[in-house]
């Protein structure tokens, strides 16, 4: 079995053991019920194996949601240990824990929360948007997600079985070299992103293919909704960056596993490669989660101003300035590399004027409100919050692109509440005014209004109180990644930043109360015109949830903003009497290969962690059979009836021009 | 759609980014060109691992040391013709002959395998010498780059031989030619990429 025994399981850890304990026994119940009520088929036919690219969205933000818990449940820990170990005080994490969670925290919030939900909205939102049935391949959409949830199902393993890595979310060597990780942890860390981050590259190119070449007839650039030129940036940016990452992950696992001297201290390796090939991935990350949410915000804000975006143009423009222009800052990671006084200067100059295009989405935002009727539901306090929010920020950002400052700053809890205050103000802001804006469309019915907002008022103080005093701690001289300090006078203000957490905690706790709530309510708040905010985009002409074809007609488009288009245009009378006329389609077949192929990656990548090499091989042998299967499928597609898409609509009466 | 509005849509009147949805044909090699531009991205990374490390000999042996341009150029050569006869045998999918197809891509197969064997032999000479890929960081990069091309070869040559099994089952049915297409742009683009490994590992190694 290789490395694997029974020392591997933490048996003399309290905290560990109660842990994964009470996760295990969730588990185990969650999977009792749903085999005593008989739910198998029906998981099987319409989620595990479903290639509807709305499924597959709604299963990434699902997945995203559960290790947001996960992932939060480190954040709280993290911060109690600091608010007790003060001066004599050691706190309740020993050192070697305490760097596991700060290193699963980073991996998890990253790679397993907000990537999957950026991916989730992106996947459930395109198609519709651009007036499509479905992505451009939707099996290989099904395969993206099981790849992904196969890298969330390592991590978690390695709460029990073994450890994680203690190097930091970015393992930067030599520390993660075997001469200093020998054990698994860091093992755990590589694979479990190198299987994640092939599916996360697969659906790039997906999405991209889809927005390049699958748009309603009449959809130009020029016609696209703004979420679209976002994801549109992203993905391409997903492309780009994400095989930086897998080769650099590939040339550590080869010092680690073959004796490589890629990065070692000896025989002429290079840390410092690593951490600039990390960053080229890494700086572009960055924009990869917040394009989307910018996306996000221009939708909401347009949709309930009652106006169309201010300056749709500079929007887009800003968008794809920001796509180039995140491929040339991603030294200021490093200003203390020792680079020299002209390099840090140009890096510095770079991170200065990517803010420039930022600042011209924030006043297009902000005009659109001005003199619109707003409506200020859920996701408009989430977009408002993270207008105030995202600009102190990006302020707190261009301060560190000054190279002195940065000198001073680096490492520092500063630092950790500058991309906190982007990350949560940003992407989870953003992504939290996506689900509240895009629920109706996908499950019919409109989410609890009064929670959502309590929920957004959580997160929001919670925030504030939580990195606040990061900034000011940061400037008295705390460290990041410390597990105990000796300065008691800076206890007070990380016992405030514990409250925050806990503020923020009762709004994860609250989002769980919502989705109850507005499930029990789910007849009252019902949405059967398919259009519950008067919305602007095609994805709100289709019936609450739509079919799986999306539309039986393709929409012509004709502008920007084609749903409000077509809602102000005077129907006439011979329109509206005319009959539509059916015809059968054709929606792709339901396929396993996605969840096989995530099954043989699991065994894969567990049995290369463990030095299991029969296990690897049966895990390779497993996949390539599960490949060759798919290739030989010939039954892709099923057809639907002309009878039961007109009956569909009639159902729902969907409305459309006659053709 | 009426068939006037039909007409308009497919005439060349309506710019290409407007007439909807493309053909899966279309769709499907769009989406293996923007796979195999990742693909070049991960070459991008270890080429600028090489150029970083080449220098880094710690002592052992060098580049202009360990090379021998005469079988490097064989090795070129092979390469490059395989490409051509893929490209014969991708005209022959196309008018769907399958007596030329297997001809074509059996020649292709063939200059494939004799590529990789030239490669083993002097990857197995190297580690004869003690210039294993553990020696320097030198060597871990050239290794690590010319390895990942080679198994990319590795992987092209089984893909070309499902593609035959595909052909002697399925016949040339859209989804079969479809990825032969997308077969025929991965073997030129590894000929893109050993042009740049020629040019960077071994011609640079006698600059």
């Amino acid at each position: 079995m290789g490395r694997l025994s029974w020392a591997a399981i933490p048996f003399d850890q309290p905290v560990v053991m109660i842990a994964s304990g009470t996760v295990g026994f969730v588990i185990f119940c969650v999977l009792a019920l749903v085999t005593v009520k008989g739910w198998w088929p029906y998981l099987w036919r319409e989620w595990i194996t479903s290639v509807d690219h709305k499924r597959i969205g709604v299963m990434y933000i699902l997945l995203a949601l559960l290790m947001l818990v996960r992932g939060f449940s480190d954040a709280m820990l993290m911060r109690s240990q600091l608010a007790l170990a003060a001066g004599h005080a050691q706190g309740y994490l020993p050192p070697e824990h305490y760097d596991q969670i700060f290193s699963a925290h980073g991996t998890i919030m990253i790679f397993f929360v907000a990537m999957p939900f950026v991916v989730g909205l992106m996947n459930f939102v395109l198609p519709l948007q651009l007036g499509v049935r479905d992505v451009a391949f939707p099996v290989l959409n099904s395969v993206s997600f099981w790849l992904t949830a196969a890298g969330v199902l390592l991590v978690n393993v390695s709460l029990v079985v073994g450890e994680f890595a203690r190097t930091g979310w970015l393992a930067y060597p030599p520390l993660s070299e075997v001469a200093y990780s020998p054990g698994v942890g860091v093992d755990y860390y590589l694979w479990s992103l190198q299987i994640s981050g092939l599916g996360t590259l697969l659906s790039g190119i997906n999405l991209l293919t889809t927005i390049l070449k699958l748009r309603a007839p009449g959809m130009g650039y020029r016609q696209m909704p703004i979420f679209c030129w976002t994801a549109l940036a992203s993905n391409l940016l997903i492309v780009a960056s994400f095989p930086i990452l897998t080769a650099t992950f590939a040339m550590l696992l080869l010092d680690r596993y073959c004796g490589f001297h890629f990065f070692t201290n000896d025989l002429g390796g290079n840390p410092m490669m690593y951490i600039n090939l990390i960053w080229s991935w890494g700086h572009p990350e960055v924009y990869i989660l917040i394009l989307p949410a910018f996306g996000v915000f221009s939708e909401v804000v347009a949709t309930f101003s009652g106006k169309p975006l201010f300056g749709r143009r500079s929007m887009v423009m800003a968008t794809m300035v920001i796509c180039v222009l995140s491929f040339l800052v991603w030294l200021h990671h490093f200003f203390t590399m020792g680079a020299g006084a002209d390099v840090n200067g140009f890096f510095g100059i770079m991170t200065m004027i990517i803010a420039v295009p930022t600042g011209v989405k924030i006043f297009n935002w902000l005009f659109t409100l001005y003199g619109g009727r707003i409506r200020f539901t859920v996701p408009v306090y989430w977009a408002i919050g993270f207008m105030v929010t995202f600009v102190i920020g990006g302020m707190t950002g261009v301060l560190m692109a000054i190279p002195p400052a940065d000198f001073v700053l680096h490492n520092s809890l500063f630092l950790i509440a500058h991309f906190h205050n982007v990350a949560i103000g940003g992407v989870v802001f953003g992504v939290m005014a996506g689900i509240s804006y895009w629920f109706p469309k996908a499950f019919g019915f409109t989410l609890h209004e009064r929670l959502g907002k309590a929920v957004f008022w959580c997160w929001f103080v919670g925030f504030y109180l939580a990195f606040m005093p990061l900034y000011v701690l940061g400037l008295m001289g705390a460290t990041r990644r410390m597990q105990h300090y000796s300065n008691i006078h800076w206890q007070p203000l990380m016992l405030v930043a514990l409250a925050g957490a806990l503020l923020i905690l009762l709004g994860i706790a609250l989002t769980g109360v919502q989705l109850a709530v507005s499930i029990r309510q789910r007849e009252r708040n019902r949405d059967v015109t398919g259009d519950p905010w008067n919305g602007r985009t095609l994805e709100w002409s289709t019936p609450s949830p739509p079919p799986a074809w999306n539309f039986s007609h393709l929409p012509q488009v004709g502008r920007a903003d084609a749903f409000w288009a077509t809602k102000q245009e005077p129907v006439a009378a011979e329109d509206r009497n005319a009959k539509r006329t059916y015809g059968s389609l054709h929606i792709p077949r339901n396929n396993p290969t996605g969840v096989y192929l995530a099954f043989f990656a699991v065994l894969l990548g567990f049995s290369l962690i463990w030095r299991i090499w029969w296990g690897a091989g049966l895990g390779l042998l497993g996949a390539i059979v599960v490949g060759l299967m798919q290739a030989w499928r010939t039954d892709g597609e099923i057809e639907v009836p002309a009878e039961k898409v007109e009956a569909f609509e009639r159902i729902h009466g969907v409305k459309g021009r006659a053709v | 759609m009426s068939a006037a509005e039909q007409a308009l849509v497919t005439s060349d009147a309506v710019p290409l980014s407007l007439r909807g949805p493309a053909p899966t044909r279309v769709v499907a090699g769009y989406g293996f060109w923007l796979f195999l531009l990742s693909d070049i991205v991960i070459f991008a990374a270890l080429f600028a691992a090489y150029a970083v490390l080449s220098g880094e000999n710690a002592g052992g042996p060098t580049a202009a040391e360990l090379f021998d341009k005469k079988h490097v150029l064989i090795e070129t050569a092979c390469l490059l013709a395989s490409s051509v006869t893929c490209g014969f045998g991708s005209l022959a999918v196309q008018s769907g002959d399958r007596t030329s197809t297997y001809l074509w891509m059996a020649i292709t197969f063939i200059l494939g395998v004799t590529f990789l064997s030239l490669e083993v032999s002097e990857f197995s000479h190297m580690l004869s010498i003690d210039a294993g890929p553990s020696r320097s960081a030198f060597l871990s990069a050239f290794f690590t780059l010319v390895g990942t091309h080679g198994l990319h070869v590795t992987i092209g040559l089984c893909w070309l031989v499902i593609m035959l099994l595909q052909v002697a089952t399925l016949g040339f049915q859209p989804m079969v030619s479809r990825r032969f297409f997308c077969f025929g742009l991965f073997w030129h683009a590894l000929d893109i990429v050993w042009i740049g490994v020629f040019t960077i590992v071994y011609l640079g190694a006698h600059l």
